[in-house]
């Protein structure tokens, strides 16, 4: 497990996130939730990958359930890109490493 | 990890098993439905089998596997996640793991119906035990198109989902008490950027999620980006499809749809998913 991603415990610290970094890559997951499993190793690499340049966060939907709210989680894993605070786009379920850094590499680049 | 994982278990899915097995390969094979060929009431054009019932057939093909030491595990694939080196199969919840992987479902009978694809996510699920928790103390509706789905409907009333049950069959006395039913099919999904409502003929019902459970999830929807023609996926010589390590075989690949066909390809998708094992392994 990397110690490259932030496993979001509160609105609050959520918040605080979105208003430090420009990009924020976020997993919306739950222990429960088989296909998240699946993608959580390529959320790691993203991490690792885009270290430095997008922050990566994990928000458990169970615990946080005033963020799933907030933004509308119908179905995990949904994958959000945060631009300025603003949701910039938005991958819902199991998608390969390279649907990500397609998304990534686009205001990284 | 598996070497090989054949999702379906057909003579296609069958032949591919068997041939893996005898180039040393460890498998799995999932199937959630019954084959067509036990259906068929007479084939005679599979070589030196003649005169004979596709349920004969069908057992022998079973008999074959079953000698080898191949189970076929009763299980639907919900989806598919290419890792690199390897790829993660998500079967109804149970995460398995394979260098390769073999498709051999059959022909795609899955017919969307309007507002599916759109809201797919956002509403419409195929997986109970993935997204079931989401709707705790919402509505869901239940689209009873597969054997397992009144299961998955007592499952969803059973974690707190307020569940109605459509399904074109007479009320089952096992369906959870709670559970509401309607006879019907559903006619399309209403909704812009979430569900809304399922139309069920002229009827109109509000919801928070529609679960479709069929007997299978449409390839295409299986694993992102597979390329296809029409109702089939495309294959090279091989039997390998757009995405590297990912096999067809059988009917799912187009016409003839025929049995001989469906073994042949079968051997080759296995054998050739064997060698590149193999080459991998050597360097």
């Amino acid at each position: 497990m990397t110690e490259k991603i932030t496993y979001v415990k509160s609105t609050s610290e959520f918040d605080e996130l979105l208003a430090k970094e420009k990009l924020v890559l976020v997993d919306f997951w739950a222990t429960w939730c088989a296909p998240c499993r699946m993608i959580a190793p390529v959320i790691e690499q993203l991490a690792d990958k885009y270290d430095g340049k997008v922050a990566v966060a994990k928000v458990d939907v169970d615990q946080n359930q005033e963020l799933s709210i907030r933004y509308g989680i119908q179905s995990i894993p949904t994958v959000i890109l945060f631009n300025d605070g603003k949701v910039e786009s938005k991958e819902i379920g199991v998608k390969p490493l390279a649907s990500f850094t397609k998304m990534l590499d686009k205001h990284t680049a | 990890m598996v070497d090989i994982i054949v999702i379906g278990a057909g003579p296609a899915g069958l032949s591919a098993a068997v041939n893996a097995m005898t180039r040393g390969k460890t498998v799995r094979i999932f199937s959630s439905k019954e084959n067509y060929l036990s259906k068929a009431e007479r084939v005679d054009n599979h070589l030196g089998f003649y005169k004979m019932s596709g349920k004969e057939l069908m057992d022998k093909f079973k008999e074959h596997a079953e000698a080898m030491n191949i189970k076929v595990e009763d299980g639907k694939v919900v989806n598919i996640l290419p890792m690199g080196e390897s790829f993660m199969v998500n079967i109804n919840g149970e995460i398995a793991e394979a260098k390769k992987i073999i498709l051999s479902m059959g022909v795609s009978k899955v017919k969307e119906i309007p507002g599916e694809s759109k809201l797919l996510g956002m509403g419409v699920s195929y997986c109970a035990t993935c997204d079931g928790m989401l709707y705790r103390n919402k509505n869901a509706v239940v689209w009873d198109q597969s054997n397992e789905a009144l299961e998955e409907a007592n499952f969803l009333q059973g974690i707190g989902v307020n569940v109605t049950f459509v399904s074109k069959n007479p009320r089952s006395e096992h369906l959870n008490k709670d559970i509401k039913y309607i006879n019907g099919t559903l006619t399309e999904v209403i909704g812009d950027d979430v569900v809304k409502a399922v139309k069920i003929g002229d009827d109109v019902i509000e919801t928070d999620a529609v679960f479709m459970l069929r007997d299978a999830v449409a390839p295409t929807a299986l694993i992102d980006g597979l390329k296809t023609e029409g109702n089939f996926i495309s294959v090279d010589r091989y039997m390998e499809t757009n995405i590297e390590g990912v096999y067809a075989a059988g009917d799912i690949t187009g016409k003839p749809l025929q049995l001989s066909k469906a073994v042949s390809e079968g051997l080759i998708a296995a054998q050739h998913a064997a060698l590149q094992i193999d080459k991998t392994k050597e360097n």
